[in-house]
């Protein structure tokens, strides 16, 4: 697809890939049929993305909404073999996505892979989570009287994701906690690097996630935003790929309306070690209570 | 119907009245804010507090202004940074366990103030709420010095701003106010506008107890010193419970700003009674998921989803039970359900009432007699409701069971997740898979199986949805109140 490659061999002609939105397991174009140009990071043409509109978002909520009863309801051990089977799938695609990484941000071969290297391997760390962040963040609760309690985790529900530019880790680092605690999402894939996030939505399809737990949109976030942040079936919003303050305050102001839970953006380093709070920003606590009797 | 079903015949042992003593409070005239360690006037314009049962005025309340939140802020901050958040944990356990010590001592004296003031039946103030008041300053008053082994941290937020409701005036202080202080916070509270007694009160206590001043800080007055309270620039951490619609406007208010927020919201649950529970205490858990605090409880089993084989049966037994409660005087020891808060609280259950009756479902009450001063709702029940109807939906906050059936599980969870609240819900079955299974399914944050309405500080409490976020009591409580930074 670059220039480079079609020069290789002068007698073929390339196949140059369609970027699509990737919505329910499926990759259909924007209903809205717009597309709009996404360039290396010189400037040159890299392909035509689709330019989602709020109908695609309302779509790819539906879809993570239909999605979210069985995938909350799998087993903790089998959504930890799904998120790691996404991080196998993903190494076996590296070669593509370090190319993809690299001609979107103009980092250096050695850059691009060290990227991929961090998703993958936060991919696997994901992974082991799924099983174990009842452990550490539920409770049994000795309360005064005889009652069995106990607090656990429970996703939240369907979550909108601002994706930030990073356009690989950092599209892995607020995917994965997500779905690794059973919640369904739509993502907004950063506007100017939307390719290596749809790149990741075919290793997802083809790694044993059901379709609609994760959906990719792919265009400007001003616009679809509102909507999923208004949207009153989505229970959740990251705000982490969104730079804009203002618009990130009306984000939260829209998303005050069905009290969804809202990540909020700030400085952060997605490179550095994650910790729980991506995780437990999408959970919530149930309690349970029960008498204790013969 | 069978022989227990019939309705209890009129008991040949009349209730002689036994009125509490009102002589342990010492009602003033009139109250002050509580700034800063002192009693101050407060720049707007002061109100009455009401006697709900009587509604005969208690006492002159003062009003804070936006001056009067700066000053309350103002010391919030001051006694946080140079007090009260470098104090070393061990010391400020002590005062909470001071604070909780206090309470006890004083505890008739707050149970006779908070049914004065509230209208809740002096048997609920006395061995529900002013227990829990304590015994949630005596747990979190051991966290202070534990807080590294929490999981949150061990920084504290700041200046908390906290707006309470009236329905459980003390025991939502204490919810309050516990974990923000025991993690190092201060505190700016605001009480509702209509019990704003007790919480004047426990200002006294920080005085005996030596609370360093400014750690503290009590606001009375309406809506507008609640939201001046919110809106201040220099308040770290809002904490709010009440209602779903104030709940959004604060989310609006506080979006784009630094500040961090809980809610603790509305709720519509439903208590789901299956073929097999033990009828009885299902009946009772039903009465006491309903009417319990004259159904002013955010948690509250509105919704009664009965297995259709057995809900004639159910209803039968309800309505028998229903005709034993006493209601009145909430400072007789045998009053079950008391006043109803406020005038505008009652017009409010009267008219969601008469709209369930015009939408068609059949609404029965026991015929008992109602004192002639004083804001009263009779214990009511609709039947033949169904999901569409608007008192099956929306938030009556009163003494109003809407009463619905189902037939399979599917259907059970399905009709009791069908509302935008998620805060708790009830389940009576003798079979504990299927405990397990609901539990698993319902969208609650507290779900209560073969119990209802149960607190304790141990335990974290919140909801799903639209019924807010953040958990209060527990390990959990703490996170509100410590920085996010080692998450």
């Amino acid at each position: 697809m670059s220039r480079d490659r079609t020069r290789r061999d002068a007698d073929r002609i390339d196949v140059r890939k369609t970027y699509k939105l990737y919505v329910g397991g499926a990759f259909p174009r924007s209903e809205s049929a717009r597309s709009y140009e996404v360039t290396d990071a010189r400037g040159g043409f890299l392909a035509n993305a689709s330019l989602a509109s709020r109908k695609d978002g309302r779509d790819a909520v539906v879809a993570a909404r239909k999605a979210f009863g069985s995938w909350s309801a799998r087993t903790p051990y089998n959504r930890g073999q799904v998120v790691y089977r996404i991080a196998e799938v993903l190494e076996s695609r590296r070669d593509q996505l370090e190319r993809e990484v690299r001609e979107a941000t103009g980092v250096n071969a050695a850059g691009a892979r060290a990227e991929v290297d961090q998703a993958v391997d936060r991919l696997v760390w994901y992974a082991g989570w799924a099983d174990k962040l009842a452990q550490v963040v539920g409770n049994a609760n000795p309360v005064a009287g005889p009652y069995f309690n106990l607090s656990s985790p429970e996703p939240t529900g369907v979550v909108a994701v601002l994706a930030p530019a990073s356009p690989l880790l950092g599209l892995v680092s607020v995917v994965a906690p997500v779905i690794t605690t059973g919640n369904t999402c739509v993502v907004v894939a950063s506007q100017p690097h939307p390719l290596p996030a749809i790149t990741l939505a075919e290793v997802m399809a083809t790694a044993d996630l059901p379709g609609g737990v994760v959906n990719v949109l792919t265009g400007h976030q001003g616009e679809i935003a509102p909507w999923l942040a208004s949207h009153l079936d989505v229970d959740g919003l990251d705000l982490t790929g969104v730079d804009d303050v203002d618009l990130a305050r009306d984000l939260e102001v829209a998303a005050a309306d069905n009290l969804k839970r809202v990540r909020r953006p700030g400085p952060e380093d997605l490179a550095a070690d994650p910790r729980l709070d991506r995780m437990t920003r999408f959970v919530e606590t149930k309690t349970v209570w029960h008498p204790v009797g013969t | 119907m069978t022989q227990d079903a019939t309705p209890a015949p009129a008991s040949p042992f009349a209730y002689a009245p036994a009125p509490e003593s009102t002589s342990v409070v010492d009602l003033r005239a009139s109250y002050g804010l509580f700034v800063d360690g002192a009693f101050v006037d407060g720049r707007g314009e002061s109100f009455t507090t009401l006697n709900p049962a009587t509604e005969q005025p208690l006492a002159e309340v003062a009003a804070a202004d936006s001056a009067d939140v700066d000053a309350a802020v103002k010391a919030a901050r001051r006694a946080q940074e140079r007090v009260w958040g470098r104090m070393p944990g061990r010391e400020r356990a002590k005062y909470l366990f001071r604070i909780a010590r206090i309470i006890q001592e004083r505890s008739r004296e707050l149970a006779v103030l908070e049914s004065l003031d509230n209208g809740k039946p002096i048997k609920e103030s006395r061995d529900v709420d002013v227990p829990m008041v304590a015994a949630w300053f005596f747990y979190y008053a051991g966290w202070a010095d534990k807080l590294e082994h929490a999981g949150y941290g061990t920084t504290p937020v700041g200046v908390a701003g906290q707006v309470i409701p009236w329905n459980f005036p003390l025991m939502m202080l204490a919810w309050k106010v516990a974990p923000a202080l025991a993690c190092g916070n201060t505190v700016v509270l605001k009480p509702a506008e209509t019990t704003p007694l007790t919480a004047l009160l426990f200002a006294e206590i920080c005085q005996q107890a030596d609370l360093p001043a400014g750690v503290v800080n009590v606001l009375t007055g309406a809506g507008e010193t609640g939201r001046l309270v919110v809106a201040h620039d220099d308040v770290d951490k809002v904490a709010f419970t009440g209602s779903t619609e104030v709940g959004r406007q604060i989310a609006r208010a506080v979006a784009g700003t630094r500040k961090r927020v809980t809610l603790e919201l509305g709720g519509k649950a439903a208590n789901i009674v299956f073929d097999d529970a033990a009828i009885d205490q299902a009946v009772e858990g039903t009465v006491n998921g309903i009417f319990f605090n004259q159904g002013h409880v955010c948690c509250a089993g509105s919704r009664l989803l009965v297995q259709e084989s057995i809900a004639e049966e159910v209803l039968d037994r309800l309505r028998a039970r229903m005709s034993t409660l006493r209601v009145g005087d909430p400072l007789d020891k045998n009053t079950d359900v008391g006043a109803i808060n406020s005038r505008e609280q009652l017009d409010r259950i009267n008219e969601l009432a008469a709209v369930g009756e015009e939408e068609g479902a059949g609404r029965w009450a026991p015929d008992c007699e109602l004192p002639s001063t004083g804001y009263w709702f009779r214990p009511t029940i609709f039947t033949g409701v169904t999901q569409a109807h608007r008192i099956a939906r929306e938030e009556v906050f009163g003494p109003v069971l809407s009463v619905l059936t189902f037939r399979t599980p599917a259907e059970a969870v399905e009709k009791a997740n069908n509302t935008p609240y998620g805060l708790s819900a009830g389940v009576w079955t003798e079979k504990g898979s299927r405990i397990l299974w609901m539990a698993e399914r319902l969208r609650a944050g507290v779900v209560w199986a073969n119990t209802f309405n149960k607190f304790d500080p141990t335990s974290p409490f919140g909801g799903y949805q639209e019924s807010g976020y953040g958990r209060e009591g527990g390990r959990h409580g703490l996170a509100a109140y410590l920085q996010e930074e080692n998450r």
